[in-house]
């Protein structure tokens, strides 16, 4: 019944010219549901009341109107009030009365244009601020080291003031619950290198050399690479979710008020964590990923099990693993840093909560990289 | 239609609404008369807004039914229900303003979704909502994040207004406004449903909301309706909670002169 009415009550605007002056006769429903209809029907009384000398609305004929119908015709008599001509409205029902009045109230003050720079002028500013960001990041990243360092002093010196049970529950949640994700992906790598090295070593009949390959290869360089980039995926952006939300809700906030140190309760547990569990992780990814290369040694390879481990024996020296295992802590400790300071930089926006969380997965992922990096031409520099 | 019985915008019939075991809203049964003023009150954790959730769908009911303009309430995400949704403005308690959209794109939202004009209309017609609420065209720049907690409310009431709904929800209106604001929301909820035919459901604790704009009151107590009826009616209702409510030393003003 709704859509009949409205049909029937369909809006319109009759225009009657005497001379210079104009009356308007709206007639209908003047409401939200026939927006379009309506700004159209005003936008031309508008164009047409441009010459004219006065005007004269006739609500007479208005079945209903709501904000929307009554700001349209408020819009028109503001056009001529603004040129100092008469406008007389009449014909006002009793009831409409009140959201005339109101609505003759709003949109008075004139919004202040907003200047809008160059375009050369813009992309300037874009590369200025690209650079003084990069720099603060560093600085923020510097903090966050330097405010984690200063809660780890103050735990040594009162060791009761770690939150052992925020840490054992972190530890559950990055640690132990990771395990089985590490270790399938882990394997998939090491059976994935296996047989593309014995594909293509077979052609030089070295196949023996895939197993010094595999070994060097994930002990020391991609066990803790692909373990410390699932890691950044897969807790990292929790941390920066959790952090984030709490930011924009004001529990930090709540926090800091309460004289404790947001740090020490939620960043020091988190980041501890993580430097304990990814070190366990390389672990145990690196040595899925030896199965996987001997699984594949053993069907494809045509590598007997006690050849494979004799030959790996060979290959591999405790000083290749210790290289990777040194690398994991330091690389847990970036993750860690990034993501929860990533975390405490969100706003209030749903939409910054998205963009952190981003932001600290590319960082961290990134910043792993180039670390391990650093880290290889260190070790060449001393001959490890 | 028949002008001399009321059509009934909201029918509420033996509702029953809990979390796992506890009941919050037991048995309720509620009429809300189309273009009138309903406040709901009731003490702190009463169900109010639980009741307020459910009536609009976001609760799924144990028992009982929903009906609002004549149509059954199913769960929010069914299609009767949504289409229904169109024609009511919610504001809830905690305002749940869309965090990454400006106070002025949260008024827009609904009117850019339900119509189709131009942007300068747009603008318009957010900028005198907002300035209709209490608030300045420039505030409507603001996020949020950067609005005061009454400010936020007025935002939000902004939003549920925007398309002139037939029914507006709204929980707590009035709390945290200073009480020239909250008069000036009392006015314009009067004016609106003088010019409209607004219905409207409204969870208030303010006395004076009560007393001068509200058309009846309802006292929800014990997950029922305790007392229901004008101010005059209510204030004669035996219910200890209903006494305690508008007898206390807060509300004295409510009470006839002399007596
Ligand atoms: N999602 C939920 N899960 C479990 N219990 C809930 C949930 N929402 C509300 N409750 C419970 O239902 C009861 C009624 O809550 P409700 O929010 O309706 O109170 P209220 O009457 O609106 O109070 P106030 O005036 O403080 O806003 C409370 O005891 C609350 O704990
Ligand atoms: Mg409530």
């Amino acid at each position: 019944m709704n859509e009949e009415t409205q049909l029937a009550s369909a809006p319109q605007l009759i225009r009657l010219f005497s001379g210079n002056a104009v009356e308007l006769r709206p007639s209908g429903a003047w409401i939200a549901a026939n927006a379009g209809a309506l700004e159209a029907l005003t936008d031309a009384a508008a164009l047409e009341l441009r010459q004219s000398a006065s005007l004269r609305i006739n609500m007479a004929g208005v079945a209903e109107i709501d904000t929307l119908g009554a700001w349209l015709l408020e819009k028109l008599t503001r056009q001529m009030t603004s040129r100092d001509r008469h406008v007389d409205v009449v014909g006002v029902s009793e009831k409409d009365e009140g959201l005339i009045a109101e609505i003759r109230e709003v949109n008075r003050s004139v919004p202040l244009a907003v200047e809008r720079p160059g375009l050369v002028a813009d992309k300037l500013e874009h590369v200025g601020r690209a650079a003084w960001k990069a720099a603060e990041d560093i600085a923020v990243f510097l903090q966050m080291l330097g405010a984690l360092c200063s809660a780890l002093l103050s735990v040594f010196r009162r060791p009761r003031s770690l939150r052992l049970t925020s840490l054992t529950y972190q530890l559950y949640k990055v640690g132990w619950q990771a395990i089985p994700i590490v270790l399938l992906i882990t394997f998939l790598i090491g059976a994935i290198i296996a047989q593309q090295g014995f594909f293509h070593f077979r052609k030089f009949g070295a196949d023996s050399y895939v197993v010094d390959m595999v070994g060097i290869l994930v002990v020391r360089e991609l066990g803790v690479l692909i373990v410390a980039i699932m890691v950044a995926g897969r807790s990292g952006s929790a941390y920066t979710a959790e952090l984030g939300s709490m930011k924009m809700r004001e529990e930090i906030d709540a926090l800091s008020t309460m004289g404790i140190d947001p740090i020490s309760v939620l960043v020091l547990p988190r980041i501890l964590a993580l430097v304990c569990a990814l070190p366990i992780l390389t672990f145990f990814g690196s040595m899925a990923a030896l199965y996987g290369g001997g699984l594949v040694a053993w069907l494809y390879g045509n590598m007997s099990p006690p050849i494979f481990i004799e030959r790996l024996h060979d290959a591999i020296s405790v000083t290749h693993f210790e290289v990777g295992m040194i690398k994991a802590p330091f690389m847990a400790l970036v993750i860690g840093i990034v993501a929860c300071s990533e975390g405490l930089r969100v706003k209030g926006s749903a939409e910054s909560l998205g963009r952190q969380t981003t932001t600290s997965v590319v960082k961290s992922i990134f910043l792993v990289i180039v670390l391990d990096g650093l880290f290889a031409v260190f070790f060449a520099s001393i001959g490890m | 239609m028949d002008k001399a019985a009321p059509r009934v915008a909201i029918r509420v019939t033996d509702l029953v609404v809990g979390f796992g075991r506890r009941v919050v809203i037991d048995h309720l049964s509620l009429d809300v008369v189309q273009g009138e003023i309903l406040g709901l009150v009731g003490a702190s954790g009463s169900g109010k807004s639980v009741l307020m959730r459910s009536i609009i769908g976001l609760l799924p009911p144990q028992g009982g039914t929903i009906e609002v303009m004549g149509t059954p309430i199913g769960s929010a995400s069914d299609r009767r229900t949504r289409a229904i949704a169109g024609r009511w403005g919610i504001l809830f308690q905690r305002g749940a303003l869309f965090s990454s959209l400006t106070a002025r794109q949260n008024v827009q939202f609904p009117l850019r979704e339900a119509l189709t004009i131009s942007d300068r209309l747009l603008d318009e017609i957010a900028n005198a909502k907002l300035e209709m609420v209490g608030l300045s065209a420039e505030d409507g720049d603001k996020f949020p994040a950067e609005l005061s907690g009454g400010m936020t409310k007025r935002v939000a009431l902004a939003r549920a207004l925007a398309l002139d709904p037939a029914i507006v929800f709204l929980d707590e209106p009035t709390s945290g406004l200073d009480p020239i604001s909250a008069g000036d929301f009392d006015a314009l909820i009067k004016t609106l449903q003088k010019t409209l035919g607004l219905t409207v459901f409204m969870v208030t604790h303010d006395l004076a909301s009560l007393n001068t704009v509200c058309d009846r009151i309802a006292a929800l107590a014990d997950g029922r309706i305790a007392a229901l009826g004008t101010m005059h009616d209510v204030l004669r209702s035996e219910h200890p909670w209903v006494r305690a409510y508008f007898r206390g030393k807060r509300s004295l003003m409510l009470q006839p002169k002399g007596s």
